[in-house]
């Protein structure tokens, strides 16, 4: 039942065609080589549902996705997600393209190869051309996996804790208290060890001074501004191939408070048109970047007595594992949606057959839509 | 009990028996009706033929753990049976398959129950809205096709005129645990009768427990689960409260209310939701009174920069104002699962403002009121 309405309520409020229709008719507005192309990931995290986004007395919140980007994108309207609902090994299974299982909580590294080693590896870049922008301490490890014939992967840059360092840096003065590390276990933050990003290495990086660094996330009302800072100087400085951002504010869901969750919505709404806007308006990326948003998943049902609705995704019911994506940029067709069921999983092999490297591992198949 | 059942616990499956075991051990510290429900799933299940217990819970059994599970100490630790079986069932794809036998299991175990009729109809109450002068904010917008919603209430006395009815309620049906007052702020008198809980009066109760999780991470504790089951094991007198026997029922529940609800600890609009969730789904009351009180402000990033070690907690009244909107429509819901949902009354008001709405089989659904009527006399035509 959800789905067959859902999915015809979502090609209503966005007005597109359906890709059936359409598909193999245009042309591509740009035949890029697979060289030239540059992809961008963001996911609209962690957790948003269709109540508050696209169903009627959603769509006040997401105003940017419906009037800016979903008129430019193809719109996937039923992306569903079999894996567990932890926003670590969800995010770590998009990037592999395999439901991983390990704990969420855990600062361990995904069992598989993920896209970014795929990348560096078939295309022999450099770890400067890939990098992940990650909200919180659990993430570390989300940019390589330990598969021996892999395991060379992106740099993971985690602005919340970089923030932290710079701020006590400055003084005798402690600022754990900006480092909740995530929203799930929020007094909880896991120990970390990994490829991630220390303080002085993305100042020179970025050529950013760590005043200014601190400077402008003085002028920033939460971590995922934040994360959207650090990825326009990583853009700017080092224009990677191959950018993932994982936002996640909404996800203080958790804390019960729905004025709370409503107000995150509405900042990654806003903060994925302006990171779409950053895209265009740098001639490193304008009209060869694919840029693909998608939640990782969704949250519990209202109806779902097993769960409290919006505050959690415990439940694994159907509106906890259905959501959407959109693609946006000249690998994709304007204006159109896709009904049919796609996975998750898909995420992968689709940036490997843009791209062009193998995917061998992983379990989803691409999209034909995205080319 | 576990003595009595004994024979009949040796026959479960391995995977329901640990859970069903938590729910006895603590069924001392359970509300009146969860302890008639557990008897009555133990009569239920003990009853049955072998034949028909084992297709009952076939769904359990098809369920395959790992030999650390089936090794666990769960007789001593079954809160950690159960963070470990979670783990387990959502690493291996088998949380639909746990989903769907659990869901299956309780509407066999409801429907074979004898179902006595209620003393009252059920009423429930929410207050929302304390401190907010003005809004644009579209209240009680996912219950108006359910009721009547009215635009001129007259609010003189307001929240101490539904205090009084539901004081009343209590004086004609005085049965222990079926009327509750929960109060986001500080409670006002209740009456006799009359089980309030409020976010105000736990304050200290609050803070020990904060100084607890804190300590207990920062001393290595081994992760979130490690922490939970840590929490799960807290005692009222671990937290300052009284551990005697006549006070145990409450104080463990609002303990559970503390430790198992994400976020109250902080938030007093997550403390009255979770409270009154809990109220529904544990207690089953035949009246629920929630007021909800004007939360703490989430600081944006930049300012909690700014005011580095300024603790001040400003409150946040639009903000509570939407939380507890959402508050109320769950609520509503909670009481829709309950038996005899469809005799039940509800009402939300806005603190100090004429609107309202009211869902009851008396009032005609998705209509709008301009007539003036006071709380007490809507309350009347209702419960």
């Amino acid at each position: 039942m959800i789905s067959r309405d859902r999915r015809e309520f979502l090609r209503k409020i966005t007005g597109a065609g359906a890709a059936t229709a359409l598909f193999g008719m245009a042309p591509l507005r740009a035949v890029a080589s697979p060289r030239a192309r540059k992809v961008l990931v963001v996911t609209f995290g962690g957790g948003a549902r269709d109540e508050e986004t696209f169903m009627p007395d959603g769509q006040e919140n997401i105003p940017h996705l419906l009037t800016e980007l979903i008129p430019r994108s193809t719109f996937f309207t039923q992306v569903s997600n079999h894996g567990i609902l932890g926003h670590y090994v969800a995010t770590a299974s998009l990037a592999t393209g395999v439901y991983e299982t390990f704990n969420n909580f855990a600062a361990v590294p995904p069992d598989h190869p993920t896209v970014f080693e795929y990348f560096r590896r078939d295309l022999k870049r450099p770890a400067t051309d890939t990098w992940v922008v990650a909200p919180s301490n659990g993430f570390n490890r989300i940019g390589e996996s330990e598969q021996r014939s892999y395991g060379r992967g992106a740099g993971v840059v985690l602005p919340k804790r970089l923030l932290e360092a710079a701020l006590s840096s400055g003084g005798a003065m402690e600022y754990q208290h900006l480092l909740r590390d995530n929203y799930e276990t929020p007094l909880y933050a896991p120990e970390i060890s990994g490829n991630e990003v220390e303080l002085p290495q993305l100042a020179d990086l970025l050529k950013l001074s760590v005043s200014d660094f601190t400077g402008h996330a003085r002028n920033l009302a939460s971590p995922d501004e934040l994360s959207v800072y650090v990825t326009k100087e990583l853009m700017r400085q080092l224009a990677p191939s191959l950018l993932w951002i994982t936002l996640h504010d909404m996800d203080v869901a958790h804390a019960g408070c729905y004025s709370l969750y409503i107000d995150g919505i509405r900042r990654t709404d806003r903060l994925c048109a302006e990171i779409w806007k950053a895209v265009e308006s740098n001639p490193e990326y304008a009209g060869k970047t694919t840029m693909f948003i998608l939640p990782d998943f969704g949250r519990d049902s209202d109806l779902e007595s097993g769960g409290n609705g919006f505050q959690h995704h415990r439940t694994g019911d159907a509106l906890s594992r259905t959501t959407w994506m959109l693609v946006l940029g000249p690998s994709a067709r304007e204006n159109v949606v896709v009904d049919r069921p796609v996975q998750s999983l898909d995420l992968v092999p689709t940036l490997g057959s843009l791209l062009g490297f193998d995917a061998r591992f992983a379990q989803g198949r691409p999209l034909a839509e995205v080319t | 009990m576990a003595v009595r059942d004994v024979a009949l616990l040796r026959q479960l499956p391995p995977v329901f028996l640990p859970l069903l075991l938590k729910e006895i051990i603590v069924y001392d510290w359970r509300f009146p009706a969860e302890r008639e429900e557990l008897d009555h799933q133990l009569s239920y299940l003990d009853a049955l033929p072998p034949g028909d217990r084992q297709r009952l819970l076939a769904g359990f059994a098809g369920l395959r753990i790992s030999p650390e599970l089936q090794s666990h100490d769960w007789v001593n630790q079954p809160a950690r049976f159960e963070e470990d079986l979670a783990a387990h069932l959502w690493a291996t794809h088998q949380i639909d398959a746990f989903r769907a036998a659990s869901m299956e299991y309780l509407r066999k175990i409801d429907a074979a129950r004898p179902r006595e009729s209620l003393a009252a109809r059920r009423l429930g109450i929410v207050v929302v809205g304390q401190g907010v002068t003005e809004t644009r904010y579209p209240l009680f917008r996912k219950m108006r096709k359910q009721g009547t919603y009215f635009t001129n209430v007259q609010r003189d006395h307001g929240v101490r005129s539904l205090l009084d009815v539901v004081a009343a309620r209590a004086r004609a049906h005085p049965i222990p645990y079926a009327h509750w007052y929960i109060d986001g702020g500080t409670a006002e008198t209740g009456g006799e009768g009359i089980t309030a809980v409020s976010y105000g009066a736990l304050a200290p109760v609050r803070a020990a427990l904060l100084e607890r999780m804190q300590h207990a991470i920062q001393s290595g504790i081994g992760g979130p689960e490690a922490l939970r089951t840590m929490l799960a094991e807290l005692r009222p007198e671990d937290l300052g409260m009284s551990g005697a026997p006549a006070d145990a029922v409450l104080n463990r529940f609002q303990i559970s209310v503390l430790t198992e609800g994400s976020g109250t600890q902080i938030f007093s609009t997550t403390f009255v939701q979770w409270t009154a969730r809990e109220l529904w789904r544990r207690a089953q009351p035949l009246t629920l009174f929630a007021r909800y009180a004007p939360r703490q402000r989430q600081r944006p990033m930049n300012e909690l920069i700014a005011d580095h070690g300024d603790d001040r907690q400003l409150p946040d009244p639009e903000g509570s104002l939407v939380d507890a909107d959402m508050g109320a429509y769950y609520t509503w819901l909670n009481q829709q699962r309950l038996p005899d949902a469809e005799q039940s009354s509800f009402l939300v008001w806005f603190e100090g403002h004429p609107e309202a709405l009211a869902i009851s089989p008396a009032l005609p659904r998705g209509t709008e009121s301009a007539s003036a009527i006071d709380l007490k006399a809507l309350l009347d035509q209702i419960a």
